[in-house]
């Protein structure tokens, strides 16, 4: 009977949201991520004048609207949380889509921004800087579409009344990748979009 | 179900606490979208990465709820967030100093 061994996600013990596993794979992911955040923030250091123009072609309004809608989409998530911790995970399922609806959304707008990009001759040799914001943006993009595919199955699951008090653990698992997601887009937006 | 329903807080929190933490990200967000408009320099870098390390850790510790966690996970998270702006702090200022 190890589900015994855990503390319930409404006990005062200290205990992780989600799987021990997908902690690890967190981990990794923020490392990996802090690699290249590093490796641009010290490049740039040796180009600033080249990397400072640049970035003025970037749409920041584009960035900024994106950084609302994951933002949004994060407490979406921690409300479906809430519910379905409240034992009422299929009127938490809305919440879950609206997630979902936020995350598709930011796919859409990044979209309309690489294109714009494009036709301005953005490319991944046509500049330092641009080698960096197209590899480094489109990292994360393809993160945002592995969560959304996350989102997806939870949503499912809120809606078959599989999630509960009891039974939190793939729920708060995958919503902890989704919230990770966020975290390095907060950290990726005034790195390459703000700070000059 | 309105956002802000009463609901026991676990470790997840509560809904109204929920909202009170998004609207300061919004506003944190804001406000780095106005300061990008502006000329730039250390003091707005150092600024800047400031509100992205208060925000890190509304999601980090607040969303992702490791308010609740082991002592080890939340000293993993938050050394992640202050490792990570202090070396683009460092960065910044190998830029601006000849």
């Amino acid at each position: 009977m190890t589900s015994h061994a855990l503390p319930l996600p409404n006990s005062t013990e200290p205990r992780l949201a989600g799987d021990l596993a997908i902690w690890f794979f967190i981990m990794a992911e923020l490392l990996a991520f802090a690699v290249f955040f590093a490796a641009y923030a010290f490049t740039r250091a040796a180009h600033v004048e080249e990397f400072n123009l640049a970035q003025q072609a970037l749409n920041r309004n584009a960035g900024a609207i994106n950084t609302l809608l994951l933002l949004t989409g994060s407490a979406f998530v921690v409300r479906a949380v809430q519910g379905a911790l409240a034992g009422e995970a299929r009127r938490a399922a809305p919440w879950m889509l609206a997630a979902i609806a936020s995350g598709v959304t930011f796919l859409v707008v990044k979209m309309v921004e690489y294109s714009a990009a494009f036709d301005h001759g953005v490319s991944l040799s046509s500049s330092t800087f641009d080698m960096f914001y197209l590899s480094l943006t489109f990292f994360h993009f393809m993160h945002v579409i592995l969560g959304l595919v996350i989102l997806s199955v939870l949503w499912l699951g809120l809606r078959a009344g599989r999630y509960g008090p009891h039974n939190m653990n793939g729920l708060e698992s995958g919503a902890a990748y989704w919230h990770m997601v966020d975290l390095l887009w907060l950290i990726l937006f005034p790195l390459v979009y703000v700070i000059h | 179900m309105s956002f802000t329903e009463n609901v026991a807080a676990g470790s997840h929190g509560t809904p109204a606490g929920t909202f009170r933490h998004w609207l300061v990200l919004i506003v944190a967000t804001l406000l780095t979208w106005q300061l990008g408009e502006s000329r730039g320099g250390g003091l707005l870098t150092a600024i800047i990465l400031g509100i992205a390390m208060i925000k890190g850790a509304v999601i980090a510790f607040d969303f992702m709820a490791l308010r609740h966690a082991p002592l080890l996970w939340r000293c993993l998270l938050g050394g992640w967030l202050v490792l990570v702006c202090s070396l683009i702090g460092l960065a910044y200022w190998k830029g601006i100093t000849p």
